[in-house]
C-alpha cells in the first residue's frame, strides 16, 4: 500500500507554475529522498504534500483520500513535516516545544493525557534530548536543535514523517547523527521517511528510493543504485562528475569534476 | 520571572487586588477631597452633597472607564504583537486606534450623530477597515508579510487616518469643541453610560481572549509549524482580529485614542511569565488596567487645578520605550 501519493499535480504562486502535472506515490515503510537542483521546485513539491501548499490543480492523497478534503487535525495524526527554517519563540524549553507536538490530539474537553505524557518521552528518549527537555531552544546548538524539533514531529505519532533540508546548516557530524536517527526511526518504527536533501552521496546512502525532479516534472526514479550515473547527474544537475561506489556502503558516490588542486601521480592513498 | 504555575497564579490574584486597590484610589484621589467614609455614604445614605454626586457620577465610571480601557489595549497589543511576530505592533502603532476615532469624528461632525451605541459602531468599522488596511498593505510583495513592512504600513495608516480627522476639525470648528478633549485620549467626564452601551463587545473580546492563547502558542511556532499540527491558522487570525477589533474599538469609542499602553504592557507582561500567551494575555488585562489607573491618577496632579489628557500622561511613559523596543530591533 502507498502511505502518499500525488495526482497530476501541478503547483506554483500567482502565476507562475513550479512544478508541473507530477504524479507519483511515496513507498510505505521506506525513506524517499528528493533532489534536483536550487529552485527545482523540490521543497515546493514536499510543503503541497504537508498541506502547505494548496495545488493549482491535482491532489495529494494521504492513504487514498484526499488530504484537502480531510479535517486537518487528521492529517496531522498521520503526517507530520518539518519546514526548512524554524525559530522558536525566545525562552521557549525543549519540553515545552516538544508537548506542541501533542496539539492535534487535545481539544477544549481533551486536555493533557497520560498518553499524551507517554508519547513526549518516547520522543525525547528517541532523539536523546531527554536530559535538554528543561533547557531554552536558543541554547542549544544546530544539531541538538534539529533533533528537538524532530522530537516534536515524533511525539506528533506520525506513520509518515516529511522533512525539508533537516541538515542544511549542520556540520559533518551532525549531519550523520541526524540522518542516523531518521534511518533508525524508520528500521526500528517502519515510519515512512520523505525528505529533501541537498548532499547527493549522503542521499544516495540513506534513501531505498530516489526522486529527482528537473523543469517542473520527475526526471526518474528509483533505488539510488538504479538510477544515479553520470548522465542523470549531467541531466539533473548540469554537473560533470564520475559515480564510483561509497567506500563504506557501496552505494554510489559522486565526485564531481572541477578544478583545484590535483595529487594524482604525485602522492597515492597511503 | 515567574516560573511555576502557582507562582503565575498568586501573580493574578496580587494584580487583582493592585487594579482593585487603585480604582479605589482613582475614586478618593483629585482636586476634590474625598473619604473612604464618605464613599460609603454615598451608597448607603445619599445625601445629594456635591462631594456625593462626584463620588456616584465622576469618580466611579472614571475607576472602572480606565481599568477597562487600560485591560483592552493592552490585550489587544498582546494579540497584534503575537500575531503579527512583531515587537512594535499596539493598536496606535498600526493605526487601529486612528482608524476608529477618525469614523467617530466623521460620525459626530459630518453626519451629526450622537447616539453611543451608534458611535461605537463606527468605531469597530473604523478600527477594522485600518486593521485590514494595514495588514493588506503589510503583506504585499513577494515576500509576504514581514514586521518592517508591516509597521511602515501601520504608521502611514495611522498617519492618513490622523490627518483625515484633522481635516474634519479644521472645517467644522464646532466639532472640535466637542471632541478635542476626547481625541487627545481621556478617561475623564465620560458617562459611564458609554461603557456599558459597549460593554457586551468587551466582553465578547475578553472570553474571546480567554481562548486564543493556546492558539496562538502553537502559532507563535511559525506558520508551517502549526498547519503541520493542524492548526487551521486563519480561523486564529481571524479571531486575533475580531478580539483587537471589538478592544481597540470599544476602548476608542469610550475613552479617545489613548496611545503607548498596548505596545509597552505586553513586554512587561512577558517578561514576567515568558512566552505562553495564556498567561500572558490576562497578565497584560491586569497591568493595562494598573498603567493606565495610575497614569489617569497622575493627571490629576501635574497642572492642578487642571488636568492632563491621559493620552499625553501615556505618551509621556511610552514614547521612551518605544524608542528602547525599537532600537532593540526586529530579531524577535
Amino acid at each position: 500500500m502507498d502511505a502518499l501519493s500525488v495526482k497530476s499535480l501541478t503547483l506554483g504562486y500567482d502565476d507562475s507554475t513550479i512544478i508541473d502535472d507530477i504524479s507519483l506515490t511515496i513507498p510505505k515503510g521506506k525513506i524517499t529522498i528528493l533532489i534536483g537542483s536550487n529552485g527545482c521546485g523540490k521543497s515546493t513539491l514536499l510543503r503541497a504534500m504537508a498541506r502547505l501548499l494548496p495545488p493549482k490543480s491535482g491532489s495529494v492523497l494521504l492513504h487514498e483520500t484526499e488530504i484537502e478534503k480531510m479535517p486537518t487535525n487528521e492529517v496531522a495524526k498521520n503526517l507530520s513535516i518539518l519546514p526548512q527554517s524554524t525559530h522558536a519563540p525566545e525562552g521557549l524549553t525543549v519540553l515545552q516545544l516538544v508537548k506542541q507536538g501533542r496539539y492535534p490530539y487535545q481539544s477544549w474537553i481533551k486536555q493533557w493525557t497520560e498518553e499524551d505524557e507517554r508519547a513526549v518521552d518516547a520522543a525525547l528518549h528517541a532523539t536523546r534530548v531527554y536530559d535538554l527537555a528543561e533547557r531554552k531552544v536558543e541554547s542549544l546548538s544546530g544539531g541538538q536543535r534539529q533533533r528537538v524539533w524532530i522530537a516534536m514531529t515524533l511525539a506528533q505519532q506520525t506513520d509518515i514523517l516529511l522533512l525539508d533540508e533537516p541538515t542544511t546548516f549542520l556540520d559533518m557530524t551532525h549531519q550523520i547523527e541526524i540522518l542516523d536517527l531518521l534511518y533508525d526511526l524508520n528500521q526500528l518504527e517502519q515510519r515512512t521517511i520523505v525528505m529533501v536533501l541537498h548532499d547527493l552521496n549522503l542521499a544516495c546512502r540513506y534513501a531505498d528510493h530516489i526522486i529527482a525532479i528537473k523543469d517542473k516534472k520527475v526526471f526518474e526514479q528509483g533505488k539510488p543504485e538504479n538510477i544515479i550515473t553520470e548522465e542523470l547527474i549531467w541531466k539533473v544537475f548540469g554537473l560533470h562528475c564520475k559515480v564510483t561506489f561509497d567506500p563504506f556502503s557501496g552505494t554510489p558516490l559522486c565526485v564531481p569534476y572541477g578544478k583545484g588542486r590535483k595529487l594524482k601521480g604525485e602522492r597515492k592513498n597511503d | 520571572m515567574l516560573k511555576s504555575n502557582v507562582t503565575k497564579l498568586v501573580g493574578i490574584f496580587i494584580g487583582i487586588i493592585l487594579v482593585l486597590l487603585l480604582m479605589w484610589s482613582s475614586v478618593i484621589f483629585g482636586l476634590t477631597k474625598i473619604t473612604p467614609q464618605m464613599v460609603i455614604d454615598a451608597f448607603s445614605n445619599f445625601n445629594g452633597s456635591n462631594e456625593h454626586i462626584i463620588i456616584k457620577d465622576v469618580r466611579i465610571p472614571r475607576a472602572l472607564i480606565a481599568a477597562a480601557v487600560g485591560a483592552n489595549l493592552a490585550i489587544a497589543g498582546t494579540i497584534m504583537q503575537g500575531l503579527t511576530n512583531n515587537p512594535l505592533a499596539s493598536p496606535s502603532i498600526f493605526g487601529v486606534n486612528a482608524g476608529a476615532s477618525f469614523f467617530v469624528v466623521f460620525g459626530i461632525s459630518t453626519l451629526g450623530i450622537s447616539s453611543l451605541a451608534t458611535l461605537s459602531w463606527f468605531a469597530f468599522a473604523g478600527a477594522a477597515l485600518a486593521a485590514v488596511l494595514v495588514y493588506v498593505l503589510g503583506s504585499m510583495g513577494r515576500d509576504g508579510m514581514t514586521p518592517v513592512k508591516l509597521t511602515l504600513a501601520g504608521a502611514a495608516m495611522a498617519a492618513l487616518f490622523s490627518s483625515f480627522t484633522q481635516g474634519i476639525l479644521t472645517m467644522n470648528e464646532r466639532a472640535l469643541d466637542q471632541v478635542l478633549f476626547w481625541l487627545a485620549g481621556s478617561v475623564q467626564g465620560r458617562d459611564l453610560q458609554i461603557l456599558i452601551s459597549v460593554l457586551p463587545y468587551l466582553i465578547v473580546g475578553w472570553i474571546f481572549a480567554t481562548f486564543i492563547g493556546k492558539q496562538m502558542n502553537i502559532l507563535s511556532m511559525g506558520e508551517d509549524v502549526a498547519k503541520g499540527l493542524g492548526q487551521k491558522t486563519i480561523i486564529v487570525k481571524i479571531f486575533g482580529a475580531i478580539i483587537v477589533v471589538l478592544l481597540a474599538g470599544g476602548s476608542v469609542a469610550i475613552a479617545g485614542p489613548i496611545g503607548f499602553i498596548g505596545i509597552i504592557i505586553p513586554h512587561i507582561s512577558r517578561w514576567l511569565v515568558g512566552i505562553d500567551y495564556k498567561w500572558v494575555i490576562p497578565y497584560s488585562g491586569l497591568l493595562g488596567a494598573t498603567l493606565l489607573l495610575l497614569a489617569d491618577i497622575g493627571a490629576r496632579y501635574i497642572i492642578m487645578p487642571a488636568e492632563v489628557p491621559v493620552g499625553v500622561m501615556t505618551a509621556l511613559i511610552g514614547a521612551p520605550f518605544f524608542i528602547y523596543i525599537a532600537r532593540r530591533g526586529f530579531d524577535r
